[in-house]
């Protein structure tokens, strides 16, 4: 027996949010630099015409030399092919933003969820903490902590990751708000589910979209703090190959020697738009789902 | 015998900005086992506070709640609140939107280490059809049924913890006229069918007159009054209830036949 008109035969969520993000053409467009760039990036040592430029020697026949076969993008002033060295680049800038995101997320959702969710003083005392890391700007935050630690790509990730959770604990602080207040969360309580149910089981699932949409944005973003602090020789250092050190060290041979900056900003632009149209895709899709 | 729940001089004043505003003042009120007790009053009459005192759900700044003649601590056992249940008026929020059906019905098996863990998708199976669902509906997401499915998805939810009493709380006036009348008949035949004890809160007098063994009548969280529900239609003690009643119109032919198919446990009334 069931109710009149309940056969509604409509489209499950899952569904819709794929249909919406395949019919946008710039969802679409964001997926295929992305899924190029990490395919590259995964594959640097087969792909890459000289991956032994990766080190701080290359042909010293052809340092600084403009795009010509057999270096297409050019050579830097060591004489290293810099579409090797971008590739190469890559994977380090994707490297880490996912570790960044692996732990700076975790972090930000639980402080958000238990903020969120047990209100009073809780509430008070993690989210003013979280203001006080929102109130310093990011690059600001992260050059003050390099600047009593070593410029290493670890001690790079952790300056990072120390201003990137506040911004999720903000996001799911909000999200929670909203959920807390939906009946299925008092049925829960009053069927007698623990706090930690209520919170990973029945609250978390409902922010999967807005953890999902953000963290793809911020792909690219954290990969250009990563290209600003290389950039302000605070981060990765040679010769290791980092976007941002790239563009930060051509700059000195402007305009003669313009490939040497041009091509490694032009990569930071592309992965950051990717992951941008990516996101905006995964939102809109979300929305879509309802 | 002893009444399942009783009230004892309840009270609850909630302070806002240096104001004090009482919801509920003096409430003494006992609720016999198996009956359907309806709790009526307009908007502001205390109904809702009524409900989340009985549920714990806060905590009364005088008097005490007393559940089969035990005072009801602050903190509830699991027990305690595995005995009381709850179905809330909105069914579009009450069952989450990313668990299954099956998910939201099994919770309180799980919680309260109901029957074995591996005849729980059974268990939960035979509670959707006791609530005349098909037993496969466990698998779907409640996205995209409706409003009735739902409400008797949050039914079954309530019957899995084997509750001795249930909160009603305006359980169908979301739903439109025609699956508002199956949802009660399902009720009322719940009702016998487990020896429940229903604390129906409504402002809808006609549904009253439908499943109601009794009736209070609350004001401005001040019981006017309380009565068999045939005593309070046919012979209102005050003024307000009075109004209440005469608010409603006299008892329709359909509504008669509702109310006689309700009681009978019929299921071809309402159609």
């Amino acid at each position: 027996m069931s109710e009149p008109g309940s056969p509604v035969i409509a489209k499950r969520g899952g569904s819709r949010a794929v249909a919406a993000f395949f019919g946008n053409p710039l969802s679409v467009a964001g997926l295929v630099i992305v899924v190029a760039i990490v395919l590259l990036a995964l594959a640097a040592d087969y792909v890459t015409p000289f991956p032994e430029h990766v080190g701080p020697i290359g042909d010293f026949a052809a340092m600084s030399a403009a795009p010509a076969s057999p270096y297409m993008l050019g050579t830097d002033t060591m004489g290293r092919d810099l579409f090797t060295r971008i590739i190469y680049g890559y994977r380090l800038s994707l490297i880490m933003a996912v570790v960044v995101l692996a732990i700076a997320t975790p972090i930000g959702v639980i402080v958000g969820l238990v903020a969120g969710y047990r209100g009073g003083w809780t509430e008070y005392v993690l989210m003013r903490i979280t203001d006080v890391f929102l109130a310093v700007p990011p690059l600001v935050l992260a050059m003050a902590i390099m600047g009593f630690l070593e410029p290493t790509l670890l001690n790079g990730m952790l300056a990072i990751t120390a201003m990137w959770w506040p911004w999720y604990a903000r996001l799911i602080y909000n999200v929670t708000r909203a959920e807390a207040s939906e009946g299925y969360v008092l049925a829960a309580e009053t069927v007698g589910a623990s706090t930690a149910h209520i919170l990973f089981r029945e609250i978390l699932p409902n922010c999967w979209p807005s953890i999902l949409t953000k963290m793809t944005l911020d792909v690219g973003f954290v990969i250009l703090m990563a290209s600003s602090l290389s950039f302000l020789g605070l981060g990765v250092q040679p010769p290791t190959p980092d976007l941002g050190s790239m563009v930060a060290e051509g700059a000195k041979y402007m305009p003669d020697a313009w490939w040497l900056s041009l091509w490694p900003a032009i990569a930071i632009l592309l992965v950051v738009l990717g992951f941008n149209l990516v996101g905006d895709g995964l939102r809109e899709a979300f929305e879509a789902e309802g | 015998m002893t009444p399942i729940l009783e009230l004892d001089r309840l009270g609850k004043t909630f302070e806002a900005d240096g104001h004090s505003v009482v919801a509920l003042a003096d409430v003494s009120l006992a609720f016999e086992r198996g009956e359907c007790h309806a709790i009526v009053g307009e908007s502001g009459s205390g109904k809702t506070t009524i409900a989340n005192l009985v549920l714990g759900l806060m905590q009364p700044t005088e008097g005490e709640v007393r559940f089969n003649g035990v005072k009801l601590p602050g903190l509830r056992s699991r027990q305690q609140k595995r005995a009381i249940q709850l179905v809330q008026q909105n069914p579009l929020s009450a069952l989450n939107p990313r668990r299954s059906v099956g998910a939201s019905v099994r919770l309180p098996l799980d919680v309260h280490e109901i029957g074995p863990s591996r005849e729980r998708a059974g268990r939960v199976a035979a509670l959707l059809e006791e609530v005349g669902l098909d037993g496969e509906m466990a698998r779907r997401s409640p996205r995209g049924l409706s409003g009735g499915q739902r409400q008797r998805i949050a039914i079954a939810r309530a019957l899995a913890c084997e509750p001795e009493l249930i909160v009603l709380d305006e359980p169908t006036s979301a739903l439109d006229v025609l699956v508002q009348a199956r949802v009660l008949q399902l009720l009322h035949r719940l009702r016998v069918a487990h020896g429940l004890t229903y604390i129906f809160i409504t402002h809808d007098l006609a549904v009253v007159r439908a499943i109601a063994t009794r009736v209070s009548v609350f004001q401005k969280g001040r019981l006017v009054e309380t009565g068999p529900v045939e005593a309070i239609f046919s012979d209102p003690k005050t003024a307000y209830t009075r109004q209440l009643i005469g608010a409603v119109p006299v008892v329709t032919p359909e509504e008669a036949k509702l109310r006689d198919a309700i009681r009978a446990g019929s299921e071809a009334a309402g159609t």
